[in-house]
């Protein structure tokens, strides 16, 4: 498990890397090493488990990763484009600064946590706790589109940014089973396709009618999102969307004595 | 608004034939205790504002002030006195949660005070440190087992990882850009640049105007992620990763909106008038091989070239936790007792939850040894820390360094008032609000913060001599330096040190 | 092992505090395989443990013995192992007996002296006790009695090994590419003390349970209490040690189905319960009620098995992960998903559980070559 072992194809401005038994660490450095250079395309092949892909490399480049990476994809990234052909676990896009990460499959616990900046798109479900704390500031907002449904506490404490849940893959009268949605969410947006009971939110956000703003917030992503999995972007639009916004910017003003 | 049942704390004495209606005091107060009233051509005060800060009292010219303690007796019952009875009070008028500031007020025993230092007589000799070398410098990291040299060529094999030097063992404790002011924050970083040391960020970011500070700045990944981005980390000397802190172990942070200025908001990368909200765990650390797993990621992030620091309040556990941190690839572990500040904390868990940092303190770097890890991290120990001799004593108990917050802000300034969590701090530290904020000026406050360093060393290197070594790495863990005076033998045990007289 | 506490809780800590990784692979159609792919499976997780504890539970791998008690003991001496040798022969039918086979490996540092022994209860037992209560009885008695001995297997047609290493390198030491079952259970883990003893590592088990978990369970002390009550002695200072209680409690003795005991353990929020329809809120809320000691509280994934069955468990809230995967009749438990596509790219699917949610596998047919009861055995 050294760096040497591992084997690198380069042609052009692509590279392509077998990371069969690689160690996250040896890695993670030859991806620092590589991005050194000219490269445009990186390609990971036979990935299983390595961790922190995409973090510390600090400028744009695409990433496209066959296998399952390992927790803490694009943790901290700030700039690569990583498609993932497969699933992805827990703490993606964790603290993510910019960039972006498509995952052509499901993605698990604390997806996008903490994310400042850069658009994340998943194809089907994510587990729980995703968006959880997404923060936005001027005109750094993150995007987190998920196409299928989300377990527990989806946008707990998100202080900021764009969370659309799609419900793609929900059977006809089928509603979101995700409970506590939006608890403690004191900014940014949510928008949800398909059916939530009220007793699913949190008791700090409020469904809004969306207006024009909103349209064009969903049409982008949405467009994007199609663009990324094959999807026709005007069926998906035409469904019926939820919008939720923070009841306030200080949903625990009134919680304590002064 | 209904009447409230509350008495004033405090009373303003005001000197009326030393008063000359200036009206300094009204504009030093930042809780709008005294007032000018215009028909009277009188200064006055509103008492039940008060919160001694004294401000008022040292910047009046002709000491015209003083404040007493309201002498409002209640009648005398053990259990039910003056602060349990106002507390209720309190609460029912409001139905919130009490917030209060700085350390835990209560009696717990402060074991400092229970120890005290050797000193060599005779059979070995003291060392008079102003003439001979004594040596301070504290590197803190992580350090292999053995040294590793190929004696032919005389190069050494082993390839430390990085280590952070100290001149002198103390360092500023983590106090957040939105609990202080920034020029407060930029006070402790000169001072810990010219005094070679590390200052810490708290959660709240590190405002653009101070990276130059970089090289003694530790910055703070805690669980609300404010303002924590690749050139955060990268500015930094060392990433500390907030678990707990001493006041509130065990929960979360708020910092209500109307702190959020634009300037905090731009540092923490939040909308500016939003809460702040700090969760109160890490939500991607429920477990230890999460917490290593939220190390490493740090390390990738930084290319493995700066140290990380896991910050925990001192808790029953607190041996296991420590133990549990340096095997998850920790660096530094930061420990912080019961008497450790905030700027608000809910008052029942300050003064309820964790345990004193010289137990604590005692039973890790006791459990790290016995594991045969102690190299493996720097532990680091804060709360409550007073003068030099607390320091001494931290280091012989087995600390390789401290951190100071309320010491440093009592340095600038601050009397310990206890209402941080208002943000009207008249001293200007704990406080987001400009025309308060200007008060701290950061030349004279960091020379004030260098003076109390440079003190401190001194005062360190007359212990050291006194006890015959001229270098601290001697007394760091050199238990046999210390004796216990009124402990019971429990306390003695777990402190590791014996009994004075034996 | 008659001071558990000197091996195991040196520091006399509330508890053992240990995390890990976990992974569970069972074939529900009773196909026998070794345990090549799961030691490749648990290494591929290395990063989530510390090398301080690694462990294996099988099912199905004595076939030969399939009605007797397979005890795995390990002694630190062989004294002890006299001594212990001569009480069971004094309380067992002894059918067979042997050395576990390992293999020197480089990572393995000071073992203890590991035998198996085939057993069946010889006329001591006394008329009013089932076989299995006997057993148990022994076994702690052995576990409580001798010094320098520990019973950590003690099932049948089943068995566990463990040891203070890496789990593969455990898997290496045991040889465990020469065993074939048809569910098999691995642990990697990370404790707070490196007091390694064998003993300590997962899986904990007692008769064919076998449970192995991460996460710490913050309601220890409670749960602890109540089990004592029950008659459970808790040597092993380790909350894992009182899941395997709760589930010999709740399934064996009280009867439970699995999917009430795990809403005992992770049960659904009051908020939940006051919107379910009448005769389910009675039942969950009789369940909370009467068990509320034993609501395992705090972050966990447990995978808990026994004959014919693997169960898959989380907290109410999720805060350990646990993915799920099936491919054909294989069902998958893991911390990670990229240890379940090592050794099965194409799985026909993958998913994770909603918190509380047992994800369940069971035998789905009852053919030749898998486990069988005794009291099955006597019926053909």
């Amino acid at each position: 498990m050294n760096p040497t072992a591992t084997s690198i194809e380069r042609s052009g401005t692509t590279v392509k890397i077998d990371a069969s038994g690689v160690y996250y660490r040896d890695l993670n450095t030859v991806l620092r090493e590589v991005v050194t250079g000219d490269v445009e395309r990186i390609d990971l092949v036979n990935i299983c488990g390595q961790r922190y892909i995409g973090t510390d490399l600090g400028r744009e480049v695409e990433i496209n990763i066959h296998g399952t990476p390992g927790n803490d994809l694009g943790a901290f990234m700030d700039g690569p484009r990583i498609n993932v052909y497969g699933n992805a676990q827990d703490g993606c896009g964790n603290t993510m600064n910019e960039g972006e990460i498509v995952i052509h499959g499901h993605a698990g616990d604390i997806t996008g946590f903490s994310m400042r900046g850069g658009k994340i798109f998943i194809r089907d479900n994510v587990g729980y706790r995703v968006g959880i704390h997404m923060k936005q500031y001027l005109s750094k907002v993150p995007s987190l589109v998920i196409g299928g449904t989300a377990q527990d506490f989806l946008g707990e404490y998100m202080a900021g940014g764009i969370l659309v849940v799609l419900g793609l893959n929900l059977r006809a009268g089928e509603t979101h089973k995700a409970n506590f949605i939006g608890t403690g969410m004191h900014a940014g947006v949510m928008y949800i396709r398909g059916s939530v009971e009220r007793h699913q939110l949190g008791k700090e956000v409020g469904i809004v009618e969306l207006n024009a703003q909103d349209r064009e917030n969903l049409d982008l992503l949405v467009a994007e999102f199609a663009n990324h999995f094959g999807y026709d972007a005007k069926e998906i639009l035409a469904g019926d969307f939820i919008k939720l916004l923070p009841l306030s910017l200080r949903p625990y003003g009134r919680l304590y004595a002064y | 608004m209904l009447k409230t049942y509350l008495p004033a704390r405090f009373i303003v004495e005001r000197n009326a034939s030393r008063c000359i209606q200036c009206q300094v005091c009204v504009r030093q107060c930042g809780f709008d205790v005294h007032y000018y009233d215009e028909e009277d051509d009188e200064v006055r005060a509103r008492d039940e504002r008060c919160v001694a800060c004294h401000r008022c009292v040292v910047f009046c010219p002709t000491n015209a002030l003083t404040i007493r303690k309201n002498p409002l007796d209640y009648r005398e019952n053990f259990n039910w006195r003056g602060e349990a009875i106002e507390d209720i009070i309190k609460q029912s008028e409001t139905g919130g949660i009490l917030l209060t500031g700085m350390g835990n007020d209560k009696s717990y025993p402060i074991y400092w005070d229970k120890l005290v230092l050797n000193a060599s007589q005779v059979t070995n000799p003291s060392i008079d440190p102003l003439r001979e070398p004594m040596e301070l410098r504290t590197y803190l990291g992580r350090r292999p087992d053995k040294v590793e040299v190929d004696w032919e060529t005389g190069k050494l094999n082993t390839r430390l990882t990085p280590l952070v030097p100290l001149e002198v063992p103390v360092m500023f404790s983590a106090i957040s850009y939105g609990a202080i002011s920034l020029n407060v924050h930029e006070s402790l970083a000169r001072a810990a640049s010219e005094a070679g040391t590390l200052w810490n960020t708290g959660e709240g970011g590190l405002h653009k105007k101070l990276y130059k500070y970089g090289s003694n700045t530790i910055v703070q990944v805690a669980s609300g992620r404010f303002g924590v981005h690749p050139g955060y980390l990268d500015a930094a000397r060392v990433v500390e990763i907030k678990i707990g802190q001493g006041a509130k172990p065990g929960i979360g942070g708020h910092l209500p909106g109307e702190k959020v200025s634009a300037e905090v908001a731009a540092t923490r990368m939040i909308p500016m008038g939003t809460d702040a909200l700090s969760p109160a765990p890490h939500h991607d650390i429920y477990s230890i091989e999460d917490l290593s797993q939220l190390i490493y990621a740090l390390k990738e992030a930084t290319n493995y070239t700066k140290p990380v620091s896991v910050k925990i309040a001192a808790v029953h556990n607190a041996a296991a936790i420590a133990s549990g941190i340096v095997r998850a690839g920790a660096d530094i572990v930061a420990i912080d007792g019961i008497r450790g500040a905030t700027g608000a904390a809910p008052k029942i868990i300050r003064d309820n939850v964790g345990i004193p940092i010289e137990l604590a303190l005692a039973s890790v770097d006791q459990r790290l040894r016995e594991e045969g890890i102690r190299n493996q991290a720097s532990v680091v120990v804060a709360g409550g820390i007073r003068n030099s001799a607390d320091v001494v004593k931290a280091i012989a108990l087995g600390a390789d360094a401290v951190y100071i917050g309320t010491a440093a802000l009592i340095s600038i300034g601050c009397h310990v008032c206890q209402a941080c969590y208002t943000g009207r701090c008249s001293w200007g530290i704990a406080t987001t609000d400009s025309y308060l904020a200007k008060r701290i000026n950061p030349d004279i406050a960091s020379h004030r913060l260098v003076n109390l360093l440079r003190a401190w060393s001194h005062e360190i290197k007359e212990m050291l001599g006194g006890m015959g070594v001229n270098a601290l790495e001697s007394l760091r863990g050199n238990r046999l330096h210390l004796r216990g005076v009124g402990l019971t033998d429990t306390e003695l045990e777990i402190l590791g040190v014996r009994m004075a007289g034996s | 092992m008659k001071d558990t506490a000197n091996h195991y809780n040196p520091y006399g800590d509330d508890k053992v505090i240990a995390a890990c990784s976990i992974f569970g692979m069972m074939d529900t159609s009773g196909r026998r395989f070794s345990g090549v792919d799961i030691t490749k499976a648990i290494a591929n997780m290395h990063d989530r443990g510390n090398g301080l504890g690694g462990g294996f539970g099988v099912y199905g791998i004595y076939p030969e013995h399939a009605d007797h008690y397979a005890l795995h003991i390990m002694y630190e001496d062989k004294l002890t192992q006299r001594d212990v040798e001569d009480f069971l022969r004094d309380n067992f039918h002894v059918a067979f007996a042997e050395e576990v086979p390992t293999r020197r490996a480089a990572a393995i540092k000071s073992p203890p002296i590991v035998w198996r022994y085939f057993v069946y209860p010889n006329s001591r037992r006394p008329a009013d006790r089932s076989n299995d209560d006997y057993v148990v009885e022994l076994v702690m008695k052995i576990n409580t009695g001798f010094r320098d001995a520990c019973v950590f297997s003690s099932g049948r047609n089943m068995g566990v090994f463990k040891g203070v290493g890496y789990p593969e390198e455990i898997s290496e030491y045991f040889r465990l590419e020469e065993y074939e079952g048809y569910l098999w259970t691995a642990h990697g883990r990370f404790p707070t003390n490196s007091k390694g003893w064998w003993g300590g590592a997962h899986p904990f088990s007692i008769l064919d349970w076998t449970v192995v978990h991460n996460g710490e369970i913050s309601s220890y002390g409670i749960n602890r209490r109540f089990l004592e009550m029950f008659g459970y002695i808790c040597t092993m200072h380790t909350d894992t040690e009182v899941v395997a209680y709760a589930v010999d409690l709740l399934l064996r003795r009280h009867g439970l189905p699995i999917e009430a005991a795990a809403k005992v353990m992770a049960p659904p929020l009051w908020s939940h319960i006051d919107r379910l329809p009448d005769n389910e809120q009675a039942l969950y809320k009789s369940l909370r009620q009467v068990y509320s000691s034993l609501l395992l509280n705090g972050p966990f994934t447990i995978i808990v098995a026994h004959e014919g069955e693997m169960i898959g468990l989380t907290d109410r809230i999720r805060l350990r992960p646990l993915t799920a995967g099936v491919k054909g009749d294989v069902l998958y438990l893991s911390s990670e998903e990229s240890a379940i596509r090592l050794i099965c790219p194409d799985l026909d699917k993958t998913w994770t559980p909603m918190g509380g949610e047992p994800i369940i596998g069971r035998l789905k047919t009852n053919k030749e070559g898998k486990a069988v009861t005794i009291e099955e055995c006597a019926v053909a």
